[in-house]
């Protein structure tokens, strides 16, 4: 083939970075798809606000930090808002009623988007600047740093799950919504709490990710379609099926870019689908059901 | 405490309980006896609000629970043990009584006592504490049903048909944690298949029929006289 | 079930006083307002192929985008390739390339269920419009590919070039001939399969249904109006773009189809004209933002009054 090996590696580190980029995307859409059985429409969305909150932020203090912690809280506050006036009316009738309500919140957010801040990007500095060589490529920290704080991201949700009182409450509620109420658990604020972190993790994968692209109104859209395919494929409502997925996704686009362009290397996750629908209907990375 | 007066319930469009008047006073155990179908635990159910009251009244301490979001009860001091169990099944042993236990107000010591309490009373749960509750034997699993229930602290317990589908030792033991709650003066309002078992733990006892309260007697009167119990029960 | 005497005679004069209204109203209206029936009538068509999907069978399709475009490149295909350029032949290759795609799309959707399936839908709309975005050479890319507008012809007897108002006749031709073939299938024992698989899926597999096949078939059929439609927008319009693959389109048609009434067929052609006018209203005070109150509109109808505009007629409309 002839492709040599330092293009190999180089590949290989750009698919585990974006790829952790794209867990913490689908690990918030999981979270809420595999709780309350919605699949939120408007995640990208939320991430672009969360970008534009960003921004703001960054703006006014400098602070790239203070941007992550005030956006993550915003758009947190803004999802459970979504979900106390959308989505708890709908509790029990059709989930597919679900999908239309978030669907049209995405509208509006997306042109609420246009409306306020216009077709222009803006920008989000990376905290760390520099960069250091790979091979033939001077490779900028900063890539690395978000690999690392979505992965922590990911961590911390994952203890707050296993061992924190809420994570149980949502936990049980998952299982048993009656019974977790007749145990105390206040369930409609679990569901509200489950929507806010997700709206809250989408709000970090855009700021985090602002410095790379620059923040404008599609700045979700590549993510989020890839995030609903790497939740399919990682098996429904699946967190850590969700996330082998979007790394193994990410590495094959990688690797597939080497051959063509990135724009035609995104149709590697959609074959991923295609063959996971074929062959593992319930998802590539989950135990197969007895 | 608990008083319901002249409730009446419907499941969609058929008319399920006919006008149901039952009390339970503070630390008392009251059993609720009758056939399948007849509404004992639509009964329960409606006094946890799974089922909504259509008319009636229902109140804890005079206070009226038609009405009050399930959530709610457990911290007026009603706990609720439906028939099914329900435990999480997902979640381990130790997981499952957290539901209960991480309330508002519980001190670090008050929660390891309780927890104490319960493993001493179940000690197989403290072996299976960090087990799936859906790996545990059915005796074991309402054991667990139980268990959650006491984490509450409850001053009643609305208990479901716990002997159902257990075995004979499994009742004894069943048996021996309804008087100990009575004991520590919970009340608990018994609906039970198991009629010998009802009589022996219980003050008074309801017998219903059709969706209504046919006969309500104490139950060492019954226990003298199986007449009515035959009549009911048939047997 | 529905005993089959057929359609009562004040469905027909209903029927005929609507197509007829339609055909002649256009008339006294100025060029603009002309093509603005027009596209309504198509977004309609694409709607009502939708409505198979979500009012009849329950399933709800984020991807007719691939089969409204696949419809337009199709005919695309036939215009520029074959010359002289013929309508027919435009229709015939639109619903070759939709049919295909659906046949495609159906395969492999319909293995998962409720918002599995509409996931899957709308990611392998995304597909198809990745590839024709990025297949310059034959598709035109990001521009997308213009043709010259076919005459109308039947050979051996007419061919003349369309102006606004025969275009639209034959538009309501082609939709109102669409709609009752459409309305005959929902309520053949097939359409009753799929009502009967919206209602219950896993009684209607346990009666013995094979429900996948009966879910394929729909998706296809869907597929294929969908198909018709995006010929009659690329015949009006003498492009086809890679916008109209794009996934808003497929949400913009679900909203005509919610806002209309799932389950009715005219519903969702009425859902499509509220959209248009609601946009015309409303942009003279949102101007292009029209789409927030749009938004809020959908999201209080699917909450308070799911069953649409026309929903409380369902089983009046078609009967």
């Amino acid at each position: 083939m002839g492709i040599p090996l330092d293009q190999i590696l180089v590949q290989t580190v750009n698919g585990l970075v974006s790829g952790m980029i794209l867990a913490l995307v689908a690990s918030g859409l999981t979270l809420i798809f595999g709780i309350m059985d919605v699949v939120n429409f408007a995640h990208g969305d939320l991430l672009m606000l969360g970008a534009y909150t960003g921004s703001g932020v960054f703006l006014t203090t400098g602070n790239f930090w203070a941007a992550l912690v005030v956006a993550v809280i915003v758009i947190g506050v803004l999802g459970a808002a979504i979900q106390v006036t959308a989505l708890r009316p709908l509790l029990g009738r059709d989930p597919l009623t679900t999908i239309l309500a978030t669907f049209g919140m995405s509208l509006v957010i997306q042109n609420y988007a246009l409306w306020q801040w216009g077709p222009s990007a803006r920008n989000i500095t990376e905290p760390i600047g520099g960069q250091f060589t790979l091979f033939y490529l001077e490779y900028p920290f900063y890539r690395i740093l978000i690999a690392l704080l979505s992965g922590a991201i990911i961590g911390g949700l994952w203890l707050f799950m296993k061992y924190g009182t809420y994570g149980i409450w949502i936990r049980a509620t998952t299982q048993d919504r009656v019974m977790a109420s007749a145990m105390g658990i206040p369930v409609p604020t679990v569901h509200a709490v489950v929507f806010a972190i997700g709206a809250g993790m989408a709000a970090a994968s855009g700021v985090l990710f602002a410095p790379l692209v620059g923040v404008t109104q599609t700045i979700g859209i590549d993510f989020t379609l890839r995030a609903f395919v790497v939740v399919v494929v990682g098996g429904m409502g699946n967190l850590g099926g969700s996330i082998l997925a979007s790394i193994f996704v990410s590495l094959l686009e990688s690797y597939a870019s080497l051959f063509v362009s990135p724009a035609q290397a995104v149709i590697v996750s959609f074959v991923v689908l295609v063959i996971t629908l074929l062959f593992r209907p319930t998802g590539l990375f989950v135990p197969t059901p007895k | 405490m608990l008083a319901l007066k002249d409730v009446h319930a419907h499941y969609a469009k058929s008319h399920v309980l006919h006008g149901v008047s039952i009390d339970v006073g503070p630390g008392e155990v009251v059993g609720l006896l009758g056939r399948n179908g007849v509404g004992k635990s639509t009964t329960l159910k409606t006094v946890m609000g799974l089922v909504r009251a259509t008319s009636g009244a229902i109140t804890f301490d005079g206070r009226s629970l038609v009405g009050r979001a399930t959530h709610s009860l457990p911290a007026l001091g009603i706990a609720y043990v439906p028939e099914d169990r329900r435990i999480f099944r997902l979640l381990t042993v130790l997981e499952n009584l957290r539901t209960g236990l991480d309330r508002r107000g519980v001190s670090a010591e008050r929660r390891d006592s309780l927890l104490e309490k319960v493993y001493r009373h179940f000690p197989v749960l403290r072996e299976r504490r960090d087990q799936a509750g859906g790996t545990l034997s059915g005796g074991e699993q309402q054991m667990l049903a139980i268990a959650r229930a006491m984490m509450l602290e409850p001053r009643i317990i609305l208990l479901d048909e716990p002997t159902e589908g257990l075995m004979p030792r499994m009742v004894g033991q069943i048996r021996e944690i309804i008087e100990l709650l009575h004991g520590e003066g919970v009340a608990i309002l018994l609906v039970e298949q198991n009629v010998p078992l009802t009589l022996a733990v219980s003050e008074r006892v309801y017998i219903m029929e059709k969706g209504a309260v046919r006969h309500h007697a104490p139950a060492s009167e019954l226990r003298a006289n199986d007449a009515v119990i035959h009549q009911y029960l048939g047997v | 079930m529905t005993s089959r005497t057929g359609p009562s005679p004040a469905y027909w004069i209903g029927f005929a006083v609507v197509v007829g209204l339609l055909a002649v109203v256009p008339l006294g209206l100025p060029e603009f307002w002309r093509r603005f029936v027009t596209e309504i009538l198509i977004w309609g068509l694409l709607a009502m192929s939708l409505d198979i999907l979500i009012g009849y069978t329950g399933m709800v399709s984020f991807g007719h985008s691939a089969f409204f475009g696949l419809g337009m490149y199709g005919a695309a295909a036939a215009l520029l390739t074959v010359r002289p350029p013929s309508l027919w032949l435009a229709i015939l290759y639109g619903l070759v390339a939709a049919g295909l795609v659906a046949m495609f799309v159906a395969y492999f959707s319909t293995r998962l269920r409720d918002i599995y399936f509409a996931i899957t839908t709308l990611v392998f709309s995304q597909i198809f419009y990745v590839i024709i975005f990025t297949w310059t050479e034959v598709t035109g890319g990001e521009n997308g590919l213009a043709f010259s507008q076919p005459p109308f012809s039947i050979p051996g007897l007419v061919s003349a070039r369309f102006t606004s108002t025969t275009l639209h006749w034959f538009v309501l031709a082609v939709v109102a001939l669409s709609y009752l073939t459409l309305r005959r299938i929902t309520q053949s024992p097939f359409g009753m399969v799929l009502q009967s698989i919206r209602e219950n899926e896993p009684r209607t597999r346990a009666i013995g249904y094979p429900v996948e096949r009966y879910k394929i078939v729909a998706v296809m059929l869907s597929g294929l109006f969908a198909g018709l439609a995006g010929v009659l927008y690329a015949v009006q319009n003498r492009f086809a773009a890679p916008d109209f693959v794009f996934f808003l389109i497929s949400g913009e048609v679900v909203i005509f189809t919610v806002l209309g009434g799932m389950g009715t067929l005219v519903g969702p052609v009425v859902g499509a004209a509220s959209f248009f006018m609601l946009r015309e209203v409303l942009s003279r005070y949102f101007t292009q933002y029209y789409l927030i109150p749009v938004g809020i509109i959908f999201v209080l109808m699917v909450i308070f009054m799911p069953r649409g505009l026309l929903g409380v007629f369902r089983r009046r409309l078609n009967a």
